[in-house]
């Protein structure tokens, strides 16, 4: 038994699967119903199978793919955590110089849309890109090894997608309670015992939680598998639909792919534990002291340095680089603001609308286990699992037949993103609803407040963290999304990931750099705010 | 920028309400009729890039006062959409990268028949059999070699001579790009699955550099990554317009060589277009005289109209003799291609 279930053995009990309300039911409903429209679709299409679709599908072939897929969703997954969690640490719980500063920087590949990413790393590090033209002179290489395939992909996918592992265990390691650890320190505990039975395992559902993330990601990612040329699930379906016109096999292989994301959920949900970690409310946080590095300062500064200067620099340069030699071939290269107005319009609605639609989903997840929790909460993670294409087909076909009045307008874009990224609200809302704890809201009740004025009073603000971390994550997913606004767009609206796609379609990479440097420079405000405010809640805490 | 859209496309409505009540001359359309359509507006899902023919489509309302709504996308997937879509389909034209994308939504009864006095303007082997499609530009398939390295007589006359050994390590093309994939379907058609499985066979063993797409495989040649990438032939001409010039050349296969598809460009019109007529004056439009130069001297293309030459030094078409495959049923055999590609380890 691990220390913080001793230590927290008081604040502890198995939940009763207490009846969610009526209001909660219907809400998440709701959700769902909106929830299941690419399941819908796919098993529409999937019906008009026949004999030929199913043999297309069942054979060897499709398990190769499968292992393939899932092989290269584990080892991203493991390499994201594998550097997420250190580099949370670091900046959360050490006297690491600048820490503040590097908590933002490895942040901010989160708004390097994987596409650009992969395209800037083959640029960057091809057997004859850009290191092989600096290093022919002083060394003679002539070219580097090929790092397409699978190195390529799984590179590129870690670096594009550990920031989610990095943003909730920062949030998740904030939320404990320090005096947990004191107490484990007290007993004569050394810091690295604490770090490994204390402090990890209570981040284990925040870990789980990123970790879910980054490899549902690595499952629905098309971009960088395909610049990368690792054959995997997505490039299969595109090719179906792209190669062979065939939509039928496409939805074969699409529900394929939702059953290999809810097997990864179920791995999740076991991985998450049992146990609840919670306290007894927001008071115990305070100004935590650091650890000193001391002589792992320097290893430390090379770990958050590496990461920063391939995930952030590298691309950023590659990205400035072709802006650069654009404007000296003189092309005509139009910084129109109306893609970043457009861009900024969807996200924003987005993020607010997944937030709306993720809390009954989290409050179901955290507070009333069950089957229909279950079932709600599965359904909820299909969106995510799908390729862009295949859900924004999905409303194509709905929009377009049955309510034509929505079709090719923003709400719909708008309703696509939520399906597509919801789960990336629901995970903080629902780390930061388990951190909180039951008793608080029934300590509110049994005090004769309203069940209103509890949630207005004490949950809102305890759980503004976790709402504010997932309006965030979606806003910053959907700025960079490109198949589904692509196709669900209204006609003549831009976005800046379309206007990058429209300079990359045409091979003009000068014109896709000036709207990709805008799209990372917008996305980094929100995404400092976000890491900064947890840092000055953290300050003001003691002095209260 | 929303409002003055709103702006014109209410002035739009307005004027083909004022016009439809000045009674219907039903004149059929042509590149000399006066501006009767002028107000009208279509609904253009285009599959080529805004980069590309953006201008043109500008033209095309100044000249006609017909509005065009252009929603630019992948060729594949606006086929996908306008699949989906069926007959609640908002679009009039479909203007299409490639004939294989025209193909599957003409299979699927969305296309409509074409006026025939279009058709006849292009080359039969540029338009649907059915007359659902017509071809708006060729594009030749062609091996992009670098001129630091190789000279035109160091290239074999036929794609099939690249099998050889002495090319181990210096080809590389884009397997997952549809003008790759076109040409392998055709190859399939004229020399049989055997011989076609061979042939990648023979090119898997000299491990070719696989790209993205056609002007990443460019950009390679002109690096020097590899010395010879199969593409077709305009992208030599794009990458220098954005990169300025590079040491690369474009090597023909004529005679027939089952490298020598020239795959089509062009556009239909859709069954549930609002407005016929209309639609027909843009494809009229993009077959007479402002298109074809403009396909020919901005977009680096052949022509497919009797009349208009090439405005860059290309082999000329009948020298190519381009394989005799029906553009429209390369949609249906690229089923096979994809599995071969897939089999010998390309996709």
């Amino acid at each position: 038994m691990s220390l913080v279930a001793e230590a927290s053995a008081g604040l502890r009990r198995s939940l009763p699967p207490a009846r969610a309300s009526r209001g909660l039911v219907v809400a998440s409903l709701a959700v769902c119903a909106v929830m299941v429209t690419p399941l819908a679709y796919l098993a529409l299409r999937a019906a008009e199978a026949d004999a030929s679709s199913w043999d297309l599908i069942l054979r060897m072939r499709t398990v190769w793919l499968t292992l393939r897929t899932l092989g290269l969703a584990a080892a991203v997954t493991i390499a994201a955590v594998a550097v997420g969690v250190p580099l949370a640490w670091l900046t959360t719980r050490t006297d690491l110089p600048g820490r503040r500063a590097w908590a933002v920087l490895v942040s901010l590949p989160l708004v390097i849309p994987s596409y650009v990413g992969a395209f800037a790393l083959i640029a960057a590090f091809g057997p004859r890109g850009m290191l092989q033209q600096l290093l022919e002179a002083p060394l003679g290489v002539e070219r580097l090894p090929d790092i397409t395939g699978f190195p390529g992909a799984f590179i590129a996918l870690t670096l594009f997608t550990y920031p989610y592992v990095f943003l909730l265990v920062s949030a998740g390691i904030k939320g404990l309670d320090p005096s947990i650890e004191d107490a484990s320190r007290s007993l004569a505990h050394t810091r690295w015992t604490t770090f490994r039975r204390v402090t990890l395992p209570s981040l284990r559902p925040s870990i789980a939680a990123g970790g879910l993330l980054v490899a549902l990601y690595a499952l629905h990612d098309f971009g960088a598998v395909s610049l990368m040329r690792f054959p995997a699930f997505t490039q299969a379906i595109y090719l179906q639909y792209k190669g062979a016109f065939d939509r039928t096999p496409a939805a074969l292989l699409s529900l394929m792919l939702v059953g290999l994301a809810l097997a990864v959920l179920v791995l999740e949900q076991r991985a998450r534990g049992r146990a609840r970690y919670y306290r007894s409310g927001a008071g115990t946080a305070r100004r935590v002291t650091p650890i000193e590095l001391g002589k792992w300062t320097w290893p430390s500064l090379v770990l958050c340095g590496s990461v920063t200067l391939f995930a952030l620099v590298g691309p950023l340069a590659v990205i400035v680089f072709w802006l650069i030699r654009g404007f000296a071939a003189g092309t005509d290269i139009e910084l129109t603001l109306a893609p970043a107005v457009g861009s900024l319009v969807v996200a924003s609605a987005a993020a607010l609308a997944a937030v709306a639609s993720a809390f009954p989903i989290a409050r179901l997840v955290a507070r009333h286990q069950g089957g229909f929790t279950r079932s709600v909460e599965r359904l909820s993670y299909t969106g995510y699992a799908l390729p862009g294409i295949v859900a924004a087909l999905a409303f194509v076909f709905f929009a377009s037949n049955f309510a034509p009045w929505l079709y090719q307008s923003l709400p719909l874009v708008v309703i696509a993103y939520v399906v597509l990224f919801l789960p990336q609200a629901t995970e903080p809302l629902r780390g930061a609803l388990m951190q909180m704890g039951p008793r608080v809201e029934e300590a509110g009740r049994a005090l004769g407040r309203t069940r209103r004025h509890v949630y207005l009073s004490v949950v809102a603000p305890l759980i503004a963290r976790g709402a504010l971390a997932g309006a965030a994550l979606v806003f910053l997913t959907s700025m960079k999304e490109l198949p589904a606004t692509l196709l669900l767009r209204p006609t003549g609206f831009d976005t800046l990931a379309t206007s990058i796609w429209t300079g990359a379609a045409a091979g003009l990479y000068s014109k896709a750099a000036a709207p990709a440097l805008l799209l990372i420079a917008i996305c980094a405000v929100p995404l400092y705010v976000l890491v900064r405010r947890v840092e000055v809640e953290k300050i003001e805490v003691p002095a209260e | 920028m929303k409002l003055r859209k709103l702006i014109g496309t209410a002035a739009a409505a307005a004027l083909v309400l004022g016009l439809a009540g000045c009674g219907d001359d039903a004149t059929p359309a042509g590149a000399t009729e006066p501006d009767d359509d002028a107000g009208a507006s279509l609904t253009v899902y285009s599959g080529r890039d805004e980069e590309f023919v953006g201008p043109l489509y500008e033209q095309f309302e100044t000249d006609t006062g017909i509005t065009l709504d252009v929603r630019y996308g992948d060729s594949a997937e606006l086929a996908a959409t306008i699949m989906e879509e069926g007959d609640s389909s908002p679009a009039d034209v479909f203007v299409s990268q490639d004939a294989g994308s025209l193909g599957a939504v003409a299979a699927e009864g969305l296309l409509a028949q074409i006026d025939q006095e279009i058709l006849d303007r292009v080359d039969e082997r540029f338009r649907s059999s059915e007359g659902t499609w017509v071809g708006l530009s060729g594009r030749a398939r062609v091996a992009a070699y670098n001129t630091d390295e190789l000279t035109e007589a160091d290239l074999p006359d036929s794609i099939l001579g690249f099998t050889d050994p002495q090319w181990k390590g210096r080809i590389g093309f884009a397997p997952t790009n549809s003008s790759f994939q076109a040409f392998v379907a055709g190859m399939i058609a004229t020399e049989g699955e055997d011989a076609t499985r061979e042939f990648l066979e023979g090119l898997v063993a000299n491990d070719p550099r696989l790209y993205e797409d056609n002007s990443s495989t460019v950009r390679g040649v002109a690096a020097g990554e590899i010395e010879v990438g199969f593409v077709n032939h305009y992208y030599k001409y794009e990458v220098a317009a954005e990169d300025g010039e590079i040491p690369v050349e474009n090597h023909f296969f004529t005679g027939g060589d089952p490298g020598a598809l020239v795959n089509a460009a062009g556009a239909g019109i859709l069954t549930s277009s609002k407005d016929p007529d209309a639609a027909t004056r843009l494809l009229d439009y993009l077959t007479g005289e402002q298109g074809q130069t403009y396909f020919a001297e901005e977009t680096w293309e052949y022509p497919v109209v009797d009349g208009y030459a090439p405005a860059v030094e290309l082999v000329a078409l009948d020298d190519i003799e381009s394989p005799e495959i029906d553009l429209s049923d390369l949609a249906g055999t690229l089923e096979p291609a994809l599995d071969l590609l897939a089999e010998v380890g390309l996709l």
